[in-house]
């Protein structure tokens, strides 16, 4: 039997969708689905039909939408959410969003696309199928109800979730059909045309978030809240130096202590404590007396670390490069020369929840209850650490209590739970890690230093740019592959020369920018803004110093060099207007100003600060314009801006990981401190949609704070900062 | 053994004195909204009411709570988040992750009870709990917002 969707011919199938014991794992043990999110993959076909992969449908009409990417408080299911139902043309109101496991996906046929959530790819790569899968439902919904009144869809209209045929008056809502509808067969999702952006109705609304209500009460469940039957709780402790050879066997180490099951020792170097709660596992772990054997990292410190990456700023060999005209003969026959020496740490992520996973493993089955960036990279971790093959495998996804990149391309903390359950099959154990043990096995964001230098004609032109970057590289810790010819182009990032991602939006007719790899023994990792993040502070910050060398205002110096750049100068200039650049301030604030790209999306801002004649900065407003082409939720990308303003400072103004023999000096905020809201500044977020293309929202907008703000000290002081972060620094 | 009145109940629970309230209201009471960032009392995540003022719960051992200290968890700070802080918080869309949240909300609600009407001051040194995803701004205007809300009532 064949029927037409909109002049497309289909097939009618009898597809019920069953879904199979492994999806109620998480429901069938108690574990409470947090509210927003609806439970429809895991009840079955009688309450309601999957539309398809992306839309079920309840007969009370709510329209349960399924997210495949993870939420760590950066909006994106709320943003997905939006996406699909404007293709569904539901009623907003009873929409609902349900997380799919990796496991479903893999079963499925990874119908539901990536999964891994980080480079603020969550919305912008996911956009088109999920809007499709919208778009087809809604299709096959409307010829349901044509089928039931026996008339050509095309006379149907839609609106809210209630399909009409105005000639009959006869309406009908989603509920009614979605059984009918879930048998047709699904539409090409090529020859669906999806709506132009101008006629949204949900997307690009500042609707509010979905997920709100229970983050307000204490129900939603972190990870570290998770309850299974039977529970048992491990506290973990690896060697505080990197790179260490082994530590000692268990079987020298007792914890006579009250709730103690066992000491486990997990891969080479680290030592878990099994207890029956997670306090007393974790004193317990305390009490041990652990011997480590540390290795020969223990001589390595900052000071050492310091010394190796100023070798690379003069070192021969270098590790990728642009360069267009001679760079280094133009700044050495130049008028005037400015030179610059800049430096930035290692950072720590910080999630306000420690790193942590329960695991339950048993020769047929292996499940992980985890906040994750990557649930199918936390898959593959499981099945690897437990031994039990993918299929036998699944994780349960809680939200994440942030994740600023280090839930995700390194799963350790899925690795170890899974080792320690290993021991104790069938028993759920749910590792928690201390904060120490947070700060002190990070994958940090990673070391560098810049050295860079501008050649001046002799009208205050620049004729020739050098940027040499020298430090570690997140590829030789984490993706080697990503290592070509000895080339590391990611360290490069928002230099580069390509369009579309993370292009340098100025034009210099003599330009070398290279990168020289050092690597230590830390461990590094993407950190929220990842690379683009020092960057901006070195090329941003030393464009200042050029304009100042040249007699010329900063924001039209840059602007000189932008006439390429139509899209990064149309946000310097939003930025520039709302920010008021050139008017007059208050006596003692000054402005800076910064604007970079990376993600695919443009951001600029301008920064008021003031430096008390004893050098106290106070950071009063920052105006932060964005270019992320299409804004799905306005209201959103400004909490995004207004919390990368927040991450960006706490960086700018505390953030250092020291190291000092071999290990992490800085283990808690008391060493580590983070901002707090009396140092909030005004954030005013300017939203410059170009509406032509996807970029992203979540990292984007850290890299021009710091810059931003570094300027306007130098502005007030009339002396650059070179260093990070501020509280090393004597402003005055 | 310690009785503690939380959220107006009564429980005794099993434990070494020496154990902080927060694990104990984590893991003996089962009340999970009352998270653990820190263990030092710096980040705030833990903040708690004890006989209506706002303390970090991870920073005092159970053996020093009286049997008769009232404390008042997030769980227990409404019935319905109807709490004039809470309704600011949805209203003005505060959390992003949320896990500082439930701390951040419980300080709030202390600092109105304290005082009804604060000035950006008076909220600059009460809300000093850590906030990753960075939501200040907004605690700030729910905090203003919730106070009115107070003031209606």
């Amino acid at each position: 039997m064949r029927k037409t969707i909109r002049g497309t011919a289909v097939k009618l199938s009898r597809r019920t969708f069953i879904v199979g014991s492994s999806a109620t794992g998480g429901l069938a043990l108690g574990f409470r689905l947090p509210s927003g999110f609806d439970s429809a993959l895991a009840q079955g076909a009688n309450d309601g039909a999957e539309v398809n992969a992306w839309v079920f449908v309840k007969p009370d009409d709510t329209c349960v939408i399924r997210v495949a990417r993870s939420e760590m408080g950066q909006g994106t299911i709320t943003g997905l959410v939006q996406l699909v139902a404007e293709e569904l043309e539901c009623d907003w109101k009873k929409v609902k969003a349900e997380q799919v496991t990796p496991g479903q996906n893999l079963a499925r046929k990874r119908v539901w696309g990536e999964m891994s959530t980080g480079g603020s790819r969550g919305i912008r790569t996911s956009q088109d199928y999920v809007r499709r899968g919208g778009a087809a439902a809604r299709m096959m919904l409307l010829h349901a109800a044509a089928e039931e009144w026996k008339v050509p869809v095309s006379e149907l209209t839609v609106a809210d979730g209630v399909i009409t045929h105005a000639a009959s008056a006869r309406s009908l809502s989603y509920g009614k059909v979605a059984s009918a509808a879930a048998k047709l067969e699904a539409p090409d999702p090529k020859t669906i045309k999806l709506k132009d952006p101008r006629d949204w109705k949900i997307a690009g609304k500042p609707m509010k978030r979905i997920d709100t209500a229970d983050k307000l009460d204490g129900s939603k469940i972190f990870g570290t809240d998770v309850k299974l039957p039977g529970m048992l709780c491990a506290a973990i402790k690896d060697c505080p130096v990197f790179g260490a050879p082994r530590c000692p066997s268990p079987s020298r180490l007792s914890a006579g202590r009250p709730g103690v099951r066992k000491v486990v020792k997990v891969k080479d170097t680290a030592v878990a404590v099994v207890a029956d709660t997670w306090w007393r596992a974790k004193t317990a772990l305390e009490a041990l007396p652990i011997v480590w054997d540390e290795g020969p990292n223990v001589s390595v410190s900052s000071a050492t670390i310091a010394e190796q990456l100023k070798e690379g700023l003069t070192a021969t060999v270098t590790n990728g490069d642009r360069r267009n005209g001679d760079a280094l003969k133009a700044i050495g026959s130049a008028a005037k020369k400015v030179e610059a020496v800049y430096s930035t740490p290692f950072l720590a992520h910080a999630t306000m929840e420690p790193m942590n996973a329960t695991a339950r493993i048993s020769p047929e089955k292996a499940e992980v209850w985890v906040p994750t960036q990557n649930a199918e990279g936390s898959l593959a971790a499981l099945s690897e650490a437990s031994g039990v093959t993918l299929a036998k495998c699944d994780v349960y996804r809680t939200d994440l209590g942030g994740g600023f990149g280090r839930r995700g391309a390194v799963q350790d903390y899925v690795r170890q739970a899974a080792v320690i359950a290993k021991e104790f099959p069938g028993v759920p154990i749910k590792l928690i890690w201390s904060r120490e043990e947070d700060q002190a096995h990070d994958f940090f964001r990673p070391i560098s230093q810049c050295r860079l230098a501008a050649g001046l004609d002799a009208d205050g032109n620049l004729i020739g740019l050098h940027v040499r970057v020298c430090g570690q590289s997140i590829n030789a810790t984490l993706n080697p592959a990503g290592i070509i010819n000895g080339k590391d182009r990611r360290q490069l990032q928002g230099l580069w020369e390509e369009p579309d991602d993370a292009q340098l939006g100025y034009s210099v007719p003599n330009l070398l920018i290279e990168y020289v790899m050092r690597n230590t023994h830390v461990p590094v990792g993407p950190w929220r803004g990842v690379n683009t993040n020092q960057n901006a502070v070195y090329v941003e910050c030393f464009m200042d110093e050029v304009a100042r060398a040249a007699g010329k205002d900063p924001l039209e110096f840059r602007r000189s060099l932008m006439g390429q750049h139509p899209k990064h100068l149309a946000v310097l200039n939003a930025a520039a207007e709302k920010g008021d650049w050139g008017k007059p301030l208050p006596p003692g604030v000054h402005r800076g100003i910064a604007q970079f790209m990376g993600y695919a999306s443009y951001s600029a801002a301008v920064a008021e600060v003031s430096v008390s004649d004893r050098g106290q900065l106070k950071v009063h407003r920052i105006v932060l314009a964005l270019d992320c082409g299409h804004a799905v939720n306005p209201d959103q990308i400004a909490a995004q801006v207004e919390g990368s303003v927040a991450y960006g400072l706490t960086a700018t103004l505390y953030g250092e990981c020291r190291v000092r023999e071999g290990r992490m000096v800085d283990l808690n905020f008391d060493s580590y401190p983070i901002m707090r809201l009396a140092e909030m500044p005004k954030v005013e977020t300017v939203i410059v949609p170009s509406h032509d293309f996807w970029g992203g929202v979540g990292e984007p907008t850290i890299s021009v704070v710091a810059p931003a703000v570094l300027n306007a000290i130098h502005a007030a002081t009339g002396k650059p900062v070179r260093q990070l972060p501020l509280k090393n620094v004597k402003l005055v | 053994m310690a009785q503690l009145n939380i959220n107006g109940s009564i429980r005794d629970v099993e434990v070494e004195p020496d154990t902080p309230l927060l694990w104990v209201i984590r893991e003996q009471v089962g009340l999970t909204g009352t998270k653990y960032g820190c263990g030092i009392a710096q980040c705030g995540a833990c903040s708690v009411h004890i006989n209506d003022e706002v303390q970090r719960s991870c920073s005092i051992r159970v053996g020093d709570v009286k049997a008769s200290d009232r404390i008042v968890t997030i769980e227990g700070l409404s019935a319905t988040r109807s709490h004039p802080v809470q309704k600011a918080w949805a209203a003005i869309d505060v959390p992003q992750c949320g896990y500082c949240q439930s701390g951040q909300i419980v300080a709030a609600a202390a600092l109105l009870k304290r005082t009804p009407k604060p000035t950006d001051k008076d909220i600059d040194e009460a809300m000093t709990n850590i906030c990753r995803c960075g939501t200040y701004q907004r605690i700030r205007a729910a905090v203003h917002m919730a106070a009115n809300d107070t003031s209606r009532t």
